[in-house]
């Protein structure tokens, strides 16, 4: 039986790899190439960041990314624009209803103030990202406002704000189409004092499709 | 003769400029006579314009949107250790909300409280959209780098973050004030930019030494095929930092604890 988490997927498979709970994660996707997140078991909140392969200080910007689409949701065929404005992946497709990048990255820091501190020592998408990103030596200055896949972050007419339970399911899926060569940093959320992972942080599957470096 | 042909000609007709008063400047040395306390910083930013500056603990910053079309980017770093900035994401989801104004804190991404607002007198900011750069300024002006007349946001801040050793990449997401946007039920962002009456002003208050920086530019979702922007006066006076009876610091779980963070950040 064919594996249903490859379908529809172009060119080779190049990459894949699950990434365990609570795990970050560093990989260049070039452009022309696709990069497919698989929430295997569903409600995993996959934070998400990415910078320029030709040069770092060029990385992803929500801020520009909502205020050039009008909307705060990203939903199949989002661009997601770097701090330049420049397209640096899309959204070719999901079937998931929306994504955030309002919400942010947990921290070890912001726990204390969201849950008290007792929080301060459990795992964080912050340190993860720090971790991921050390690789590449970037650091704390690197850090902006991230993706959160998988995760949901509705705004009420009174401004009120949150992360809610989640709309996803097991096996849902965000192709992310790379419009320039890109360094992907995730951090695979730890989050357990919020809906953000259903309290339970869970694997995902990272597979990249394309064309390859053979191709003309 | 050219006034200017020589040393000495070149020198009187420079010196012959000092004393110049024009709408946008410092005032050196500060003064506002209509501060509650002696102003360590007095400055009317022209549209287009930035500028950054380090105030201390407890300092107050008001900014006044002189004539209804400022547009006030802001970026904050803890002046000790810059690489403690503004966290806009943490800002909104730790105190639950989206809207920014008077009563809330702007947290940094090490979970400190760095500034409060206290007083709000526009209801009309904006957590969401950031800066315009150089590439939304050229598709709706045609231009938009620094040296041209339309400048963009982004690119005023990384001048104003140059300036205190800082580069592009300390350009973190940024709040801007005076010119607002909403959230629509569907996630539609709805800009609210004016034009505003005269005179509008937004007080800050400053929780660790900061470094402040501003640009004034059209707002990005601005949809004025002009350029359009007016002038933002700031204005900063010392005050006394947060009592334990501080409305804001007392006014959630989440701001006391953020504030909590703060003073333990400053026992030493």
């Amino acid at each position: 039986m064919p594996d249903p988490h490859l379908a529809g997927l172009p060119g080779a498979i190049l990459h894949d790899e699950v990434v365990p709970a609570r795990a970050p994660w560093l990989h260049r996707v070039h452009k022309g190439e696709t990069l497919r997140v698989v929430d295997l078991e569903g409600n995993q909140a996959v934070d998400f960041l990415m910078y320029s392969a030709a040069d770092d200080a060029e990385r992803y910007s929500a801020q520009d990314t909502v205020a050039a689409q009008g909307n705060i949701f990203l939903r199949t065929g989002a661009v997601l624009l770097s701090n330049e404005g420049r397209a640096m992946m899309r959204i070719a497709g999901t079937n998931v209803d929306y994504h955030d990048t309002i919400g942010g990255a947990c921290s070890c820091e912001s726990n204390t103030l969201r849950y008290g501190h007792f929080t301060k020592s459990q795992h964080a998408c912050v340190e993860n990202f720090l971790t991921a990103n050390a690789r590449a030596a970037r650091g704390k200055r690197d850090m902006v406002s991230n993706i959160n896949f998988f995760m949901n972050v509705p705004v009420e007419a009174d401004g009120a704000l949150g992360i809610v339970d989640g709309i996803s399911a097991p096996g849902l899926t965000v192709d992310l189409l790379a419009e320039m060569d890109v360094d992907v940093v995730v951090s695979n959320c730890p989050q357990v004092n919020n809906p953000c992972n259903g309290f339970n942080p869970t694997p995902v599957r990272m597979i990249v499709a394309g064309p390859g470096p053979d191709a003309a | 003769m050219s006034q200017t042909a020589d040393p000495y000609g070149a020198q009187a007709h420079a010196r012959a400029m000092g004393g110049t008063r024009v709408a946008a400047m410092p005032t050196v040395p500060a003064a506002a006579a209509d501060a509650p306390g002696p102003a360590i910083w007095e400055e009317t930013i022209a549209p287009g314009g930035y500028a950054s500056r380090r105030i201390g603990r407890g300092a107050r910053l008001r900014l006044v949107d002189l004539e209804g079309d400022a547009c006030t980017s802001l970026l904050l770093f803890n002046a000790e250790q810059p690489a403690e900035r503004l966290n806009v994401a943490d800002t909104l989801k730790v105190q639950w909300n989206g809207y920014l104004g008077a009563g809330k804190v702007l947290l940094s991404d090490m979970g400190r409280a760095m500034a409060s607002i206290l007083v709000d007198g526009a209801g009309t900011h904006d957590a969401f959209c950031g800066p315009s750069n150089q590439a939304s300024n050229e598709r709706r002006y045609g231009e938009g780098a620094n040296h041209t007349a339309c400048p963009n946001a982004r690119d005023r801040l990384m001048l104003g973050v140059a300036k205190h050793g800082l580069s592009s990449k300390d350009v973190h997401p940024s709040i801007t004030l005076f010119k607002g946007v909403k959230i629509g039920p569907d996630g539609t962002i709805l800009p609210e930019v004016g034009p505003f009456s005269p005179g509008r002003e937004v007080v800050l208050r400053a929780e660790m030494d900061l470094i402040v920086v501003l640009a004034n530019c059209p707002h990005v979702l601005d949809p004025r095929p002009d350029w359009a922007v007016t002038a933002l006066r700031a204005t900063v006076w010392r005050g006394e930092i947060a009592p334990p009876d501080d409305p804001v610091r007392n006014a959630t779980p989440e701001a006391l604890r953020a504030f909590l963070n703060t003073e333990d950040y400053f026992s030493r």
